[in-house]
């Protein structure tokens, strides 16, 4: 066996079972039942690829990549564990992050080993062919935008350090734009338009913070509930990164898989807008959460707003045959999933029908209240998606919406003119009652007056979600046993 | 004969369409597991760090790779994990 068969040869095809690895794992996906057999063949995918790569280096010094290797391992191991399931889009932003980063500085590093370090002084361009050279500077540039534009979206979920509410900055567009072109320049005169090896460096290394400080200009002035538009795309991004790396080293393996996650992220994005029933454009540079405060546009104070006690539910509960539980944002910061669980339980016990109406953009994250419930142990059977559920409201004599309100407005399809006209909602005002259990009139996130609350057929359940569902709980424990 | 370059964006282009067709067939349900899934895939970078931090020397390639190979198996271990973590939950119910 000689070197050639082996770098010729043996890893292009090992690279490539790893290739087809990853996208079985992916299809497995499109199945609950082979879901969990498909992220294992992709892990597998991962193991060859290491391991091909490891046998086209042969020996080299390890010491540096086991540091990389143990350090990383050991962070990604006890971050997942650890994580609790209301806390997933954080967590999912941060790994969007270290993606780039991961690319950035390799786009970096490369630079520096193949031109720098060796001390000739010519060009990016001349020493490492120019679709290389090109690529490097990309993957430098998309890698810091992502990120840095993902720990600001963590930071923003996490609504400790930075609000989740959107920051608008005077001359953001501005800004960006100079940002933009000033990374683009800085990283194309590095890889061309330079032999002097310090300012190479020195351009290379301002593209890096230029692409960072960008990544942070697109992400900041974006509000709390398009987040989930913006882990998606970041998610592209990610993707897009790791494709460029590829481009930068001849490999095919990492533009296959780069692709595929640009691929992933992309579509997640157009469903996440289309459930918005905004353009991207407008969730990137539309600053709609504040920009809307046209609440007059909602008709102003609310009247007829009747509130009632949890026994006054309980009640109506217990007359219910078929029950529909529509759950949002709220429901995750309540930590509220076990106990409507348990509720359901109750319900199903009496013999009632018990389903789930999931909005696709309920949540910080796609698929993020699907996730809290199945750690409820709620069976996937009864999640329902918007379509197949919103025929059935009719025939549902009680929706118990839990911390969420824009995705249940009437206003999407009753008022032309309102901010959210289009938006395809969850039509719970056509079942027999519907309870809302929120904190406060306050409004959502597109800061506008919900009809719904007003309706005639509307209880109204103000407290904590989670108390107030402890709250139903109890009051059907009794009944029953009464 | 095609160059190097274009062989990469031949393959570039018709996996990105492979990506389009497989994904969109995934289930909402599954969004969430399908986002932390590609996160790990996306620590492929991996085997482009390897190559940078090739000898023991202190240097700059050599220090940027280690780390970049550090965040890629962030991402690795991570999003593998927590993916399955999250599935195992899925899976759970049919016990039941």
């Amino acid at each position: 066996m000689t070197g050639g068969f082996v770098q010729g040869t043996l890893v292009p095809v090992l690279y490539l079972g790893s290739a087809v690895l990853f996208v079985l794992g992916i299809k497995g996906l499109t199945r609950v039942r082979t879901a969990r057999r498909g992220n294992r063949l992709s892990s597998l995918g991962m193991l060859l690829a290491i391991v091909a790569t490891l046998v086209q280096l042969g020996k080299v010094d390890y010491r540096w990549i086991a540091a990389g290797v143990v350090v990383g391992g050991v962070i990604g191991a006890v971050a997942a564990v650890r994580v609790a399931m209301t806390s997933m889009p954080e967590m999912v932003a941060l790994f969007n992050g270290a993606g780039g980063g991961a690319s950035m500085l390799v786009g970096l590093s490369i630079l520096w080993l193949e031109v720098i370090e060796p001390g000739t002084p010519r060009t990016a361009a001349s020493v490492m062919n120019p679709d290389s050279a090109l690529s490097t500077a990309l993957s430098v540039l998309i890698g810091g935008i992502t990120l840095s534009g993902s720990v600001v979206a963590f930071l923003k979920l996490q609504e400790k350090l930075l609000p989740g509410r959107p920051v608008l900055l005077p001359g953001r567009h501005v800004a960006n734009a100079v940002l933009f072109l000033g990374a683009l320049g800085l990283g194309m005169w590095a890889v061309f338009g330079t032999s002097d090896l310090g300012l190479m460096g020195a351009a290379a290394a301002g593209c890096a913070v230029a692409s960072l400080l960008l990544g942070v200009g697109l992400v900041i002035p974006i509000g709390g509930a398009d987040m989930p538009v913006v882990i998606s795309l970041l998610n592209s991004y990610s993707g897009m990164a790791a494709c460029a790396t590829g481009f930068v080293l001849n490999n095919n393996l990492l533009i296959i898989t780069g692709a595929l996650v640009g691929a992933s992220g992309i579509i997640l994005t157009k469903i996440m807008c289309t459930a918005m029933n905004r353009t991207l454009v407008n969730v990137l540079f539309g600053g709609f959460g504040v920009a809307a405060t046209t609440a007059a546009a909602g008709g102003g104070e609310y009247q007829n707003v009747r509130s009632y006690s949890a026994e006054d539910a309980a009640l109506a509960l217990e007359a219910a045959q078929s029950v529909a539980f529509v759950p949002g944002y709220g429901l995750a910061v309540a930590q509220a999933q076990h106990v409507v669980r348990e509720l359901a339980d109750l319900l199903a016990e009496r013999g009632c029908k018990v389903s789930y109406g999931i909005h696709p953009v309920a949540g910080r994250m796609p698929g993020h209240m699907n996730v809290l419930l199945a750690e409820a142990d709620v069976p996937y059977e009864q999640l329902l998606e918007m379509d197949k559920i919103n025929p059935e409201f009719k025939q549902t004599d009680v929706v118990v919406v839990v911390g969420a309100n824009d995705v249940v407005n009437p206003a999407a399809e009753k008022q032309p003119g309102s901010p959210i006209w289009g938006m395809p909602v969850l039509k719970v005002w056509e079942a027999g009652t519907v309870m809302v259990i929120k904190r406060s009139l306050a409004p959502g996130f597109a800061a506008i007056k919900n009809e719904l609350f007003e309706y005639d057929n509307t209880m109204m359940l103000f407290g904590d979600a989670k108390k107030m569902l402890q709250d139903l709980v109890a009051e059907l424990k009794q009944a029953a046993a009464a | 004969m095609m160059g190097a370059l274009l062989i990469s964006i031949y393959v570039f282009v018709l996996a990105t369409f492979l990506g389009f067709e497989v994904i969109t067939k995934v289930p909402p349900t599954l969004h969430t597991p399908l986002m932390s899934g590609s996160n790990a895939i996306s620590g492929i970078t991996i085997v482009g760090s390897l190559y940078t931090a090739q000898t023991g020397d202190v240097t700059a390639s050599n220090v940027l790779g280690a780390i970049a190979i550090a965040l890629a198996m962030v991402n690795v271990a991570g999003g593998y994990l927590v993916t399955d973590r999250m599935l195992k939950m899925f899976g759970a119910k049919k016990k039941r």
